[in-house]
């Protein structure tokens, strides 16, 4: 479960959130907003990448200001661009990347990679310079390297912006199978049916919080 | 160049440890160089690209490849021609190409984290005095990682600018090309911190 608790964040003085309360417990859950909206700081927040200047955010009760290594562990992410995700040159050297931070032995290391390959029938890019694949397989690869660590919940940021339409689909069935609980930061709002809960957020602050068929027709009428 | 072009493979070069192929190539460099033969350095070329071939890597690669340091083999033998003799200027075009050609093959066949584990180990006794073999090889892979994202970046750069009638300007050029880079580190940055790499 997550808990923000007075959340508020600044960047060099400008608010970027503002007093965010929320329990977030959902097995879906969607984060809807325009650019700038503070969405991704939002996201962020979640995996202690950035650390609020005021208030507390819980991970299963671990504060990520006291323990961000535990919180990593817990909570995977996914960027926008799998290609400023990706470390690693090869496939199989950038799904090891994180697990070998995590000192874990060798041979468990190849079988977790084997099966998170082959979970979406990728295990023929195992040894492909990262280059050389799709934006698809790349966005693939990086939620692949992120399965593999076993991480409890999975935050996306944008996964399909970059993504033309099979491949979008392609990783959208792949967000939809995930048993884990997951958050998604999208301008996709397709992506989003299916969700128990959708927040959009509008400077800084939660704007709507509901049922996506209510939270999505408000954020749309918004945007007009 | 030929750095981070590494093809998976079978070949008896991919097989071998990578501080083996290194030590290998070393030795091949003084032996090149403490012996003034030039028969030797002749002989040693079709060698080498016989263990170029051996990797895999397809003919018409080979000669993609050799382009940029063909000039420079050109240069580096004019310049012997002129100022000393033709048989110089063979003798050291020969050394160079028959080193070239085996660095290319071991890049082929050395995936690039075993390339990063040998630099890690070979700086190991440096620890005691501050130094971090595993910061030193992520830095190695992070490098060759970026080169074809460079590349990347630097042609949608030239797109924008001559879809927008902008001739090619060097300056114009590189300042984008800096300030992306910069980016795409930042955010690689935050990635290797959310993948729980702590140094």
């Amino acid at each position: 479960m997550i808990v923000l608790e007075a959340v508020s964040h600044d960047f060099d003085g400008r608010p970027v959130l503002v007093d965010i309360d929320l329990t977030l417990a959902e097995r879906r859950i969607g984060i809807v907003g325009a650019n700038g909206s503070g969405k991704s700081t939002f996201a962020r927040l979640l995996n202690g990448l950035v650390v609020p200047n005021h208030g507390h955010v819980l991970i299963d009760g671990i504060d990520t200001r006291k323990d961000v290594k535990a919180i990593r562990r817990k909570v995977g992410f996914v960027f926008q661009n799998p290609d400023h995700q990706i470390v690693m040159p090869i496939v199989a050297e950038d799904m090891a990347f994180g697990l070998k931070a995590r000192k874990i032995p060798k041979g468990e290391i190849d079988g977790r990679i084997d099966a998170a390959l082959a979970r979406y029938g990728l295990g023929h890019l195992r040894e492909r310079p990262v280059h050389t694949l799709s934006g698809g397989e790349k966005q693939l690869v990086a939620l692949s390297a992120v399965l593999v660590t076993e991480p409890t919940i999975i935050v996306f940021d944008e996964p399909t912006t970059l993504l033309d339409l099979r491949n979008r689909n392609r990783v959208a069935e792949a967000i939809d199978a995930l048993p884990h609980p997951t958050i998604v930061v999208t301008h996709d709002l397709d992506l989003l049916s299916g969700f128990e809960r959708v927040l959009m957020i509008a400077d800084g602050r939660v704007a709507a919080d509901g049922r996506p068929a209510d939270v999505l027709a408000f954020y749309r009428e918004q945007m007009r | 160049m030929t750095i981070g072009l590494y093809q998976p493979g079978h070949s008896a070069l991919h097989r071998l440890p990578a501080g083996a192929k290194l030590a290998g190539l070393l030795v091949v460099s003084l032996a090149l160089f403490l012996i003034p033969s030039t028969a030797l350095a002749l002989l040693s070329v079709p060698v080498a690209f016989a263990v170029y071939l051996s990797t895999g890597a397809p003919f018409r690669r080979l000669i993609a490849e050799l382009r940029g340091p063909a000039v420079l083999l050109l240069i580096i033998f004019a310049f012997h021609a002129i100022f000393g003799s033709i048989a110089d200027g063979v003798l050291t075009v020969a050394r160079f190409a028959t080193l070239i050609l085996l660095a290319s093959a071991i890049t082929h066949a050395t995936p690039i984290s075993e390339m990063a584990a040998l630099v890690e180990w070979l700086l190991s006794p440096l620890r005691p005095l501050g130094v971090n073999p595993e910061k030193v090889g992520l830095a190695i892979a992070l490098a060759i990682r970026f080169i074809p994202l460079i590349a990347e970046e630097l042609r949608h750069i030239r797109e924008a600018q001559a879809a927008r009638g902008l001739a090619a300007n060097p300056l114009a050029l590189f300042v984008p090309l800096i300030i992306r880079t910069l980016k795409a580190a930042d955010e690689l940055a935050d990635a290797i911190e959310a993948r729980g790499y702590d140094g």
